[in-house]
């Protein structure tokens, strides 16, 4: 490279495919130059730009994230207090049933036991009665019999 | 050594001389690339005039052209450096990429130079082993300056038999790093340029288009490989 270079300096240029001169050094100072300038005015901008958004939306995604797992706690914590509502509502309807229930047997045994005391005394009275009237029957009978017995013996 | 076909009047290896003191450059090779920075820093300033959280426009086409540049460089120098080389890896991508497609499209043939003639800069040879040497020298500031003298490690791995084959590679890498882009995108000027003189109409479209597709790939396949010697220079093999 370098004897072509020279070589070019020495005679007139000739030209040719591979006519190596100085034009490759200051192509390459030209190529960096380039790339100083494109650095600041396209790569730093641009990505600059591309990475402010990829933050974006990471930190967004991680807010709706963080919203979508909060509303499922708030789900949860609500069917778990509707499930506790649920229970209780279902206990209370147990509780009133058997109050009901309860209710109703002593109402049963009450007039249960009622209608078993006045069924004895009207029978105690019924008794008492019927012996009344036996003793009654038994001493007319008995008058009757010493009626026809008079009678008989009169006769 | 001017080329003339003899069928064709096709000029190869004729420039446009410029003399600075006793220096002589290629004035045609400056004057494209003046061009293709212009058009480069034109994009790149209008583009970034106005930077909104939502792209629109050619903020649109800046942020896809960094996403892309931003990963090449990734996925070849690794998480940890590669933000100190992006600027480099891109502004050759960006500068081979517009100079091989502007040598395809613009059509240079109506400004007429008294010797040579414009094309993509990226067809002088002086450009591309400018380029090529960069890179050298970009991966040697890279390994010497993340791993100190530790570099030269990379020399005598995996086995110390490979040093000379490593060191006659760091002369090959820029060797096939500039003749590969200036072989492929000057063939590609010529194929172009006699097509056209013989056929002048719809035949050339094809290699035009393949014309097209190569100096892609060669933008591509020289911004991976700068970016893949960085890589290796700054590689922690442990």
């Amino acid at each position: 490279m370098l004897s072509c270079l020279l070589l070019a300096e020495a005679a007139a240029p000739k030209g040719g495919l591979f006519d190596l001169d100085a034009t490759l050094p200051l192509m390459a100072v030209q190529v960096v130059l380039l790339t100083f300038i494109l650095n600041s005015l396209f790569f730093r901008p641009v990505g600059k730009a591309v990475e402010e958004r990829e933050g974006y939306i990471s930190t967004s995604r991680a807010q709706a994230k963080e919203k979508l797992a909060q509303a499922e706690r708030l789900e949860a914590e609500l069917k778990a207090q509707l499930l506790e509502a649920r229970k209780q509502s279902l206990a209370v309807i147990q509780e009133a049933e058997q109050e009901v229930d309860r209710l109703f047997r002593e109402a049963l045994a009450m007039a249960q036991s009622e209608a078993n005391s006045v069924r004895e005394q009207a029978r105690v009275e019924v008794d008492a009665q019927k012996a009344k009237a036996f003793s009654g029957i038994d001493a007319q009978a008995e008058q009757l019999g010493s009626l026809i017995v008079d009678r008989l013996l009169a006769a | 050594m001017p080329l003339h076909l003899p069928i064709a009047e096709i000029e190869v290896g004729n420039h446009l001389y410029w003399q600075i003191g006793n220096l002589n450059i290629h004035g045609q090779v400056f004057l494209s690339s003046w061009i293709v920075i212009g058009a480069l820093l034109g994009v790149v300033i209008i583009g970034t005039r106005k930077m909104e959280r939502d792209p629109r426009g050619v903020q649109n086409l800046l942020e896809f052209l960094w996403d892309y540049l931003r990963d090449l460089a990734r996925d070849q120098i690794g998480e940890k450096v590669y933000r100190d080389w992006l600027p480099f890896i891109g502004t050759l991508f960006l500068f081979i990429f517009v100079s091989n497609w502007g040598g395809a499209l613009i059509p240079w043939k109506i400004i007429h130079l008294p010797s040579g003639e414009l094309g993509a800069p990226t067809a002088d040879i002086n450009t591309t082993v400018a380029m090529a040497l960069l890179v050298s020298l970009a991966f040697f500031y890279a390994g010497l300056s993340r791993k100190g003298l530790r570099f030269f490690e990379y020399y005598v791995e995996p086995i110390p038999l490979m040093l000379p084959f490593k060191i006659i590679e760091e002369f090959t890498k820029p060797l096939s790093l500039s003749f590969r882009l200036f072989g492929n995108i000057l063939a590609d000027e010529l194929a172009v340029a006699v097509l056209s003189f013989l056929v002048p109409i719809i035949v050339p479209l094809p290699v035009m288009l393949l014309g097209l597709f190569t100096s892609a790939i060669q933008a591509l396949i020289f911004a991976t490989l700068a970016a893949f010697y960085i890589g290796e220079a700054v590689h922690e093999a442990h």
